[in-house]
């Protein structure tokens, strides 16, 4: 039974009667991180978080009693209590980091039993920080529980029947003897592959061999714990240090809800979510190690100057993640640019116009985000793109939200329409949107951690329109696109949404080719455009709003303004209304 | 009715230039007592009575405060949302104050953009506004027809990033004119604004409307006329996702054929124009 865990040091650890196997990386003079895995696993859960914080910090991870290498307590019953973990983690934080207080992570139950470390007086002054990863403090789940049943209002009924239905695995592993068997037997044998189609935990050392004796023991954890705390909550379980919350909004043992109340108890709380499931510690370790490293250095080095905030309505979502626009110098994508901004994003602003892409850039700094650079590139042209494709993986890393949002218009009847106008709109507005899915996509489906791409469309593309003949098949293209790639792409956690603005006040109409006319009477219908548009004056602030809700949400299609949610019923519905509007002569 | 400066000689722009440095004195003095807890409306009256204990009896029209968001004037959609509310400034916030008096019978009218605090973004609003000051200039020395160049700042302002906010204002006017206006014993306001000034207003407007201009500076085409020689009271506003950040202050039109005296700032010793030179020295 070796560990997969590369380049660590391993070490015995003696703590009342147990010898716990503890495994350390990195450099013991920069801060410790202390890893607790939770059930039914083992400290390698999380080799891919810890070799990729090895570099910044002091790694620690040991296998909780009765789990990994570690000796099990007997007898077995009554050897898991919390007291009992709570003595194994201060001789682990005493023997790697005498003196000096460790940055606590945990998982599943790595971080229920933390959650019992940051709330008791005995580790006070021994823990930094508290980064906590699908496992809720006991006695916060019996309050909440409480609570819910005192004054059970029909929201708070189907909270507690949610959760309830949740965790039946609970109740089963209190039955006695039957889970071992299971453990033992069959469910052992096929745990592997239940982890992989179930949860999508990639294959590979993971789960190690030790397993079923794992999931054997740590029923205990359950029986010991589950139902004295949940009867007898602690009124005292404050956190003394600052915690942070991470949600995988994918949990299929874990609502969202339990953690609605958490500011009660963690005064300091930073709030995270992944669209994830479970077991983020294998699928996401990039997204972990980021937030976990991000909120270790805030703790260690708060910094003389408050760092400006992302105050966005997002920003547990987006926070630190990687968010590229293009077409970012002005109107929805400059919009969408600010509003990831705001949320805490970094940004890759892309443009052809330097000067723009540089100023969505600077002010993306200014309004929270942590970093954000401008890159100038014309979507239609490949080279290009793949260059660009390159230097923002060299120098950014994978980008976890794509926003495929450049586009040019062009008006003026299918006749009039040259072979040039066509190319021209075709490869802004189609092979742009390709190539940076081609691209950006092939990047984030080779990292294997989720990430989402984001297409604009155009309420043309399922409203005809006769005035609109190349650009309404350039964003008919766009959508099929994204429904055909939102496809191919589930199974890989990374969502596609076509979004379809209609009649949005930005420059896309002063910049707007119109086929057939002279050049004074292009000038004059791009004027009279662009001052209907200003008559409608649908801010682009509302798109990106609605980009950062379709992302969250995973929606398909977003329709934005009432006009484009319109057209896409009747498409569905009436689809001959359109056809009638189609025929309509624009206003020019 | 004396018509004001046209042909923008010092002494009779004096007047003008008093009343102008004395509204922002009383900008920057009840900006100074601006604190955590003070409503929009304790701020306006800290003004009015500020200016009323100097000897300003009479008004283009009352001052005005916005606090945080507002002062991007996000959702208005009614003119009453102009009107100081309780709001209350937190640290952090930032605040435009505005307020046109009369003294003298000269008009000033003026808006102070400041924040309780430090904040980034809106230093940097009051950076970007330079800019704006300096076209405005430019282009009516060049006698660019007004609409137009107001179609210019507005391109600016969409380059910068920003959304104009002065299109929020009645008619959306980036400026107007101001002008003398008779001592009266008794002044009543109308909606905030002194029915003294809008007579002059309206009948600038009624003789304007004959001779094809308008003392209202908007986008629209009544305004698709050269600058007209007299005083304008000009008012970029831009906003940037809940903070916004104005100065207004009188842009003088003269008749004359040199370029330099064809237009000119009254005053260039006002809060925000130091705050420039001051970035720049250092």
């Amino acid at each position: 039974m070796s560990t997969v865990i590369e380049g660590a040091r391993e070490r015995r650890v003696l703590t009342g009667g147990i010898e716990l196997c503890v495994a350390e990386l990195g450099d013991p003079g920069r801060p410790t991180v202390l890893l607790v895995h939770g059930y039914p696993d083992s400290k390698e859960v999380w080799a891919d978080v810890a070799t990729r914080l090895a570099a910044r910090f002091h790694v620690v991870l040991y296998d909780v009693r009765g789990h990994g290498r570690s000796t099990a307590p007997a007898p077995l019953r009554g050897g898991f209590t919390l007291e009992k973990l709570t003595d194994d983690f201060l001789a682990v934080a005493d023997a790697v980091s005498p003196g000096k207080p460790v940055h606590l992570v945990g998982h599943d139950w790595g971080s229920v039993q933390s959650w019992e470390f940051v709330t008791v007086p005995r580790t006070e002054g021994r823990i930094a920080s508290f980064t906590s990863i699908s496992g809720p403090s006991l006695d916060h789940f019996g309050h909440w529980i409480k609570k819910r049943m005192s004054r059970p209002t029909p929201r708070r009924a189907a909270q507690l029947l949610g959760q309830g239905a949740k965790s039946w695995y609970v109740y089963l592993l209190h039955t006695p003897v039957l889970p071992e068997l299971a453990w033992r037997g069959p469910l052992g044998s096929r745990w592997p592959k239940i982890l992989q189609r179930m949860e999508k935990v990639p294959a590979g050392d993971y789960p190690t061999s030790s397993l079923r004796s794992d999931a054997a023991h740590g029923a205990w954890l359950y029986r010991d714990n589950v139902r004295s705390r949940l009867r007898r909550p602690r009124a005292d379980a404050y956190a003394h240090a600052p915690v942070q919350l991470i949600t995988p909004t994918g949990d299929a043992f874990l609502s969202e809800h339990l953690y609605d109340d958490l500011e009660q108890w963690a005064p300091q709380l930073t709030r995270r979510t992944l669209p994830a499931k479970h077991w983020v510690p294998r699928t996401r370790p990039d997204q972990l190690a980021s937030w976990i490293g991000e909120f270790v250095t805030a703790q260690e080095d708060p910094g003389p100057v408050p760092r400006t905030r992302a105050t966005g309505k997002h920003a547990a979502r987006f926070g630190g993640q990687l968010v590229l626009v293009t077409g970012a110098a002005g109107g929805i994508g400059r919009a969408t640019a600010f509003a990831f901004a705001e949320s805490g994003a970094r940004i890759v602003a892309v443009d052809r116009d330097a000067e723009g892409a540089a100023r969505t850039a600077e002010m993306a700094r200014l309004i929270g985000s942590p970093d954000a650079w401008a890159e100038v590139v014309d979507v239609s042209d490949e080279q290009a793109m793949e260059k660009l494709a390159e230097r923002v993986a060299a120098d950014y890393g994978t980008v976890d939200v794509l926003v495929n949002n450049a586009g040019v218009g062009l008006s003026g009847s299918f006749f009039d329409t040259t072979v040039e106008d066509w190319k021209k709109v075709l490869d802004v507005n189609l092979w742009g949107v390709i190539h940076g899915c081609r691209l950006f996509g092939r990047q984030m489906a080779d990292r294997g951690q989720g990430g989402h791409i984001v297409n604009i469309a155009s309420a043309a593309a399922y409203q005809p329109s006769k005035a609109l003949p190349a650009y309404s098949t350039s964003k008919a293209g766009v959508l099929m696109l994204s429904e055909c790639l939102r496809a191919e792409l589930a199974g890989q956690g990374i969502g596609v949404s076509a979004i379809c603005p209609g009649f949005v006040n930005t420059n896309i109409t002063s910049t707007a080719r119109f086929a057939g006319v002279s050049a004074d009477e292009e000038k004059r219908r791009q004027k009279k455009t662009a001052r209907l548009y200003g008559l409608r004056n649908y801010p682009p602030e509302k798109v990106a709003e609605a980009i950062l809700s379709a992302v969250v949400d995973n929606r398909a299609i977003a329709a934005v303004t009432p006009e484009a949610r319109t057209a896409l019923l009747l498409s569905r519905f009436a689809p001959k209304s359109l056809r009638a509007i189609a025929r309509l002569e624009p206003p020019l | 009715m004396a018509s004001a400066a046209k042909s923008g000689h010092p002494a009779e722009l004096r007047g003008f230039r008093e009343v102008q440095s004395l509204a922002y004195a009383c900008a920057e003095a009840v900006a100074a007592q601006l604190a955590p807890g003070v409503t929009e409306r304790e701020a306006a009256r800290m003004q009015r009575e500020w200016l009323y204990r100097r000897g300003v009896r009479d008004w283009f029209h009352l001052p005005f405060a916005w606090f945080g968001d507002r002062t991007a004037f996000e959702g208005f959609k009614v003119p009453l949302q102009f009107f100081p509310t309780g709001r209350r400034l937190e640290p952090g916030m930032p605040f435009i104050l505005d307020m046109a008096p009369v003294f003298k019978g000269c008009t000033a009218d003026i808006g102070y953009s400041g924040v309780l605090g430090l904040d980034p973004v809106h230093d940097r609003l009051l950076d970007d506004l330079e800019a704006h000051r300096d076209l405005l200039l430019r282009e009516v020395r060049e006698r660019r027809p007004l609409r137009e160049i107001y179609q210019d700042v507005d391109a600016l302002m969409t380059r910068q990033g920003y959304a104009n906010r002065h299109r929020a204002y009645p008619f959306g006017v980036i400026a107007h004119k101001v002008d003398r206006v008779r001592e009266r014993r008794w002044s009543p306001h109308l909606f905030g604004f002194g029915t003294q000034a809008l007579k002059g207003l309206a009948s600038d407007a009624l003789h304007g409307h004959r001779d094809g201009w308008s003392p209202l500076w908007s986008p629209y085409r009544f305004s698709d006329h050269p600058p007209r020689a007299g005083l304008w009271a000009v008012e970029p506003h831009i906003g940037f996702r809940g903070t916004g950040a104005k100065f207004e202050e009188i842009l003088v039109v003269t008749d004359s054929r040199d370029p330099e005296q064809s237009a000119f700032w009254l005053d260039d010793d006002l809060p925000h124009v130091r705050r420039w030179a001051e970035e720049r020295a250092a």
